[in-house]
């Protein structure tokens, strides 16, 4: 493009026979690519601050932490004021526990509350103001949810500090991020399905089922999948309502020793945030280094259910056909 | 969304119901409160659950003295961690809630200030001299020996002490400075120990500050400095010695446990747990680098707990100085 320009200009310079014009035009382009290459250099360098620093903590995190890692005990003991003898087992296993409630809770009060005030909803004064209220939400910092939760699900629910209320706080955390990319994928529907669809005698409800659901399911996940690997690092929202930093069981497993079914909803427990956070604040370094190993285990979470996201993602879109 | 939510809110309201008639049939004892007493605590709560075989089930929080005792004033939990007495309006909250409790000192926390082994002229400092040294103020600006005191030489000052994440930190700041996590940051901050003793022990200028237990395995390339409350007190040397008698003041105090009266009395395996506390928390507190109480202070503070001896021996207000078996005496106020 520059090139072709460039010619004409010149055609049109030694048809004037000015040469110093032609020069002045030479010099300008060299500026302006180099303003150009100056650009994609600080673009490059603005780029390589936030990975090469990502990297670089996670190269430290995975030297300090590696031996942890592959300790098979690290998994399955309980924290201990030997550091030798310490483990996670406790804080995944509540971690995990604290996830599922969130998932069962977000996931369809999201994308129902979602599909709601995307193809439902009447737009008036109302909505907008919910609407408004779902976009700000998301923007709440996480100790403000703590702190209400603490309030309604500890005291005025009296849910106690149990995997419950961590999961739900959790959930009312990410629901506003489900609503908002589960909207997001419903518009990016061509409206001429939903058309077609009404066209042919369907039901609102027939068409969100069978034609916009389907097609959003991709995005949905990956909204419900963010909103978990961003529950999954919480801690502030889950030491305000009380999760524990010491604790060695685990919580009742269903139907065993006389346990209910539900009984785990309302057990003490810890998340690995909380226990990475105790053995950072130790003075030996030897739990720093199960710290790190704590690190790497939210990180490689955090990796694969994001991988997983976008996994799905790809399968889903494969598989669509109208 | 709201109906939905009430919905939800409702039907797990019943489950809830449901699940706490069979939770209070489970054996679980509730600790929280101070992260200094923590380490002690859950030492003590490892080892019980592996003497009980899992049969009880204990568990232990960190929400600092003040917001243990605010849980423990509601009944929220049995025991209660705190590296303070507790305080006047603490007391009021627990008679509001109705809790009586029993006061257990259960080890020292004491901190050395250390200096290097050929440094002849800091052996024994004032609390004053020390603030003048570590107080936000002196943040680039005192930077010479000769700078804290007239008596001492034209020398350097180099510093170093525990990073503001730890424990150590607030304790230091609070009883040299007065006020928690008030420090200079100009000074050689680390979380490991090693650090600051290589540091201290290769600087003739050099003062450095850190846990006691610490300083006791390195006697050999450190010099502790002796300290004075003012400039009437005495100058004492940090020992297992001084700290037990509670004269080593204010770089060491008594960490203790509040105990939940009617648990204590109506359940078999909190006695149990504080039973197994006093038995073996200063072997134990030992062991998570702290100094234990003499064995005279845990007998009688074994006696007060079977006696149920409720209330604070210090009335609402922290104070220095008084040994443990004197607190242990003294009448409990509620």
């Amino acid at each position: 493009m520059a090139q072709t320009a460039l010619d004409e200009q010149r055609k049109t310079a030694s048809s004037e026979g000015g040469k110093s014009a032609l020069l002045q035009l030479r010099q300008g382009i060299v500026r302006r690519r180099r303003w150009d290459l100056f650009f994609a250099a600080v673009g490059f360098v603005a780029t390589m601050v936030g990975v090469v620093t990502l990297v670089v903590l996670f190269i430290d995190l995975i030297l300090d932490g590696y031996e942890h890692v592959l300790r098979k005990e690290f998994y399955f003991n309980f924290p201990s004021r030997r550091p030798s003898e310490a483990g996670i087992y406790s804080s995944w296993v509540g971690t995990a526990l604290v996830m599922l409630v969130t998932f069962v809770a977000a996931a369809p009060l999201g994308v129902a509350a979602a599909v709601y005030l995307e193809e439902y909803a009447p737009k008036n004064w109302l909505t907008e103001l919910i609407e408004i209220n779902v976009t700000n939400l998301a923007a709440v910092p996480s100790i403000v949810y703590g702190l209400l939760a603490l309030g309604l699900f500890v005291y005025i629910l009296n849910f106690g500090q149990s995997i419950l209320t961590a999961g739900l706080t959790l959930a009312l955390m990410i629901l506003p991020v489900i609503i908002v990319a589960t909207r997001e994928s419903l518009r990016s529907i061509p409206v001429h399905i939903r058309e077609a669809a009404f066209a042919c005698g369907a039901t609102r409800w027939q068409v969100v089922k069978d034609h916009l659901l389907p097609y959003a399911s991709g995005g949905i996940l990956t909204g419900v999948i963010i909103g978990m690997a961003r529950a999954i690092g919480e801690t502030a929202p889950v030491i305000t309502i009380g999760a524990l930093t010491f604790i060695a069981f685990l919580p009742p497993i269903p139907f065993q020793n006389g346990a209910g079914a539900f009984e785990w909803l309302f057990s003490p427990f810890t998340v690995l945030p909380i226990q990475m956070f105790n053995w950072l604040s130790r003075p030996q370094p030897a739990f720093h280094d199960l710290a790190a190993g704590v690190g790497i285990v939210i990180i490689v979470a955090t990796l694969l259910m994001n991988g997983f996201a976008i996994w799905l993602r790809y399968r889903i879109r494969q598989k669509l056909t109208w | 969304m709201s109906v939905q939510k009430t919905a939800l809110a409702a039907s797990l309201v019943a489950a809830t119901l449901q699940a706490s008639v069979a939770f209070g049939a489970e054996k679980i004892i509730r600790i929280d409160g101070s992260s200094t007493v923590f380490p002690v605590t859950e030492a003590v709560a490892e080892e019980f659950q592996k003497a009980k075989r899992g049969e009880i089930k204990v568990t232990v929080g960190i929400s600092g003295t003040g917001g243990g005792f605010k849980k423990f004033c509601r009944g929220e939990t049995d025991i209660s961690n705190a590296s303070r007495p507790i305080l006047e309006a603490e007391m009021k909250a627990c008679a509001e809630g109705g809790i009586k409790y029993i006061e257990l000192p259960v080890a020292f926390d004491a901190l050395t200030v250390v200096v290097n082994p050929k440094n002849d002229w800091a052996n024994e400092m004032t609390v004053a001299e020390l603030k003048k040294m570590w107080e936000p103020d002196a943040q680039g600006k005192i930077t010479n020996w000769n700078q804290v005191s007239p008596r001492f030489p034209d020398r350097p000052l180099k510093l170093a002490g525990p990073g503001a994440d730890s424990g150590t930190f607030d304790y230091f700041t609070e009883a040299v400075v007065g006020k928690a996590k008030s420090s200079r940051g100009d000074y050689l901050a680390s979380e490991d120990d090693n650090v600051l003793v290589q540091f201290v022990s290769a600087d003739v200028g050099a003062l450095g500050y850190f846990g006691m237990a610490y300083y006791l395995e390195n006697k050999n390339r450190l010099k502790a400095v002796k300290i004075k409350k003012d400039e009437a007190s005495p100058a004492i040397e940090p020992s297992v010695e001084t700290v037990n008698k509670g004269v080593y003041v204010p770089l060491s105090r008594p960490i203790f446990i509040y105990v939940n009266a009617d648990a204590a009395e109506k359940r078999p395996e909190v006695r149990e747990f504080v039973e197994f506390y006093l038995k073996n928390g200063g072997k134990l507190a030992k062991e998570v680098g702290y100094v234990d109480l003499p064995a005279t202070a845990y007998e009688l503070a074994m006696k007060n707990f079977k006696a149920r001896k409720l209330g604070t021996a210090f009335g609402g207000k922290p104070e220095v100085g008084v040994t443990v078996e004197e607190l242990l005496k003294r009448e409990g106020k509620l």
